[in-house]
C-alpha cells in the first residue's frame, strides 16, 4: 500500500493523491511523471502497465489543461492498482516514453499518438497504429468532426469498364 | 426448317449458352467484415443451402471467383484491399453489395467508414437489410442469375459501357453537407464557453 506522505516526501507538493471507493489516483506534472513512474515500478513493485490512454478536455467545464494522459498500473504481487494522471498542452503535446520501464507501452503509446497526437519522445517506433499511415488528423480530439475532414474520399474510383 | 438433330442436341446462340453456364455456377468470393458475414455463412450452410442455386463454392482466393459478395461495413483502411481484390478477380465478374453498411455506410457515418462501396468499386446488385436474411441474399443471387441470362454476353460487351461509378458522385456534395453540419449555429452550442482559470 503506497503512502501519501512518503510520495510527497519524494516528489514534493507537486503531486496530488485522491481516493474514490477503491481507486487510488495520483495526479502529477508532466515534468515529474517519468520520474514517478520509474519510482513506482522499481521501488513500489508496480510491474504491470495495464493501459495508457488520454482524455481531451477541450470545452470541458472548469478545465485548465487540454489533454490528460492516464497510466493504469497494477502490482502483480499485491494486486494493488494505481492510476497516474498527468496533463499536457498545445502546441506540441509531448511526454517522455515509458518504453524503458514497460515494454508493453509500445503499442499503447502508438495508439495515444494516433488518436490524440500526443508524441512520446524516445519511443522506438512512433507510427500510427489504427488509422492508415497517410491519415493526417487525430480523430479523438474534440475539435475533430465526427464525419471527418474528407479522408473517406481520397481513393481512386474504379468503374466497371476499366476493371 | 427440318434439321435432323440427334437426341440431346439443341441449337442456341453462343451468348445464351455462356450465360446459362455462368449464371448457374457462380463462385462467390466472400468479403465478410461484420454481422452480414454471419448471414452469408448461414446462407451457404445446410438450412438455407445456397448450393441449390449453384453458388455454394466459396473460394477465398479472388483468382478463382466471379462473384464478389461484400458483406458488412468497409473502413477506410480496408478499402484499398477491397479494390485490389476486385481487380484481381478474372472476367467476367459481378459484385453484390450485401446489407445497409456496404450499400450506404448504414448507421456508421463516421470518419473511418466508407459511405457505400459503390462509390469506389462497381456494384451490380444491392441487398438491403441490417443484416439481410439469407432468403433475401438468395433472392438477390437469383435476380443476378436472371440478369446474367438476359443481358450477359460471351465477351463481356455489356461491361464496357459502364464507364461511370455506380455510387453517388461527385463526392464533394458529401463534404459540403459535412461542413454545414460542423459549422456551429449561434444559440445552439452544445457546450458553454469554457471557464478556464489562469
Amino acid at each position: 500500500m503506497i503512502e501519501e506522505s512518503t510520495l510527497k516526501q519524494q516528489f514534493g507538493d507537486g503531486i496530488w493523491i485522491s481516493e474514490f471507493r477503491d481507486n487510488r489516483r495520483v495526479v502529477v506534472s508532466a515534468e515529474q511523471v517519468h520520474h514517478l513512474l520509474a519510482h513506482l515500478k522499481n521501488q513500489l513493485g508496480f510491474d504491470f502497465l495495464v493501459d495508457i490512454t488520454a482524455v481531451d478536455y477541450l470545452e470541458y467545464e472548469n478545465s485548465t489543461d487540454r489533454f490528460g494522459v492516464v497510466y493504469c498500473l497494477l502490482n502483480m504481487q499485491t494486486g494493488e492498482r494505481l492510476v497516474v494522471k498527468t496533463f499536457v498542452n498545445d502546441p506540441n503535446p509531448s511526454l517522455p516514453t515509458v518504453y524503458s520501464l514497460w515494454r508493453g507501452s509500445d503499442w499503447m503509446e502508438r495508439e495515444v499518438y494516433d488518436m490524440f497526437g500526443i508524441t512520446f519522445t524516445g519511443h522506438p517506433d512512433l507510427r500510427r497504429i489504427l488509422s492508415p499511415d497517410e491519415f493526417s488528423s487525430y480523430p479523438l480530439r474534440k475539435d475533430y468532426p465526427l464525419k471527418g475532414r474528407g479522408e473517406r474520399h481520397n481513393f481512386p474510383v474504379i468503374t466497371r469498364a476499366e476493371s | 426448317m427440318a434439321v435432323g438433330l440427334p437426341e440431346n442436341v439443341f441449337l442456341t446462340k453462343l451468348d445464351v449458352a455462356a450465360n446459362w453456364v455462368r449464371s448457374n455456377s457462380l463462385w462467390p468470393m466472400p468479403f465478410a467484415t461484420a454481422c452480414c458475414g454471419i448471414e452469408l455463412m448461414a446462407t451457404a450452410s445446410s438450412r438455407f443451402d445456397l448450393a441449390r442455386f449453384g453458388a455454394e463454392v466459396m473460394r477465398f482466393s479472388p483468382r478463382q471467383c466471379d462473384l464478389l459478395i461484400v458483406a458488412g461495413r468497409v473502413v477506410m483502411k480496408m478499402l484499398p484491399v477491397l479494390q485490389r481484390i476486385w481487380l484481381q478477380m478474372p472476367e467476367p465478374k459481378w459484385c453484390i453489395s450485401m446489407g445497409a453498411c456496404a450499400c450506404s455506410g448504414g448507421v456508421f457515418d463516421t470518419y473511418a467508414v466508407v459511405q457505400g462501396i459503390d462509390r469506389f468499386i462497381p456494384v451490380d446488385l444491392y441487398v438491403p437489410g441490417c443484416p439481410p436474411r439469407p432468403e433475401q441474399l438468395i433472392a438477390g443471387i437469383i435476380e443476378l442469375q436472371d440478369r446474367i441470362k438476359k443481358t450477359g454476353t460471351l465477351d463481356g460487351r455489356e461491361f464496357v459501357t459502364r464507364t461511370a461509378a455506380t455510387g453517388p458522385q461527385p463526392l464533394e456534395l458529401d463534404e459540403i453537407r459535412r461542413l454545414r453540419e460542423a459549422t456551429p449555429v449561434a444559440g445552439l452550442e452544445i457546450f458553454s464557453t469554457p471557464d478556464i482559470k489562469t
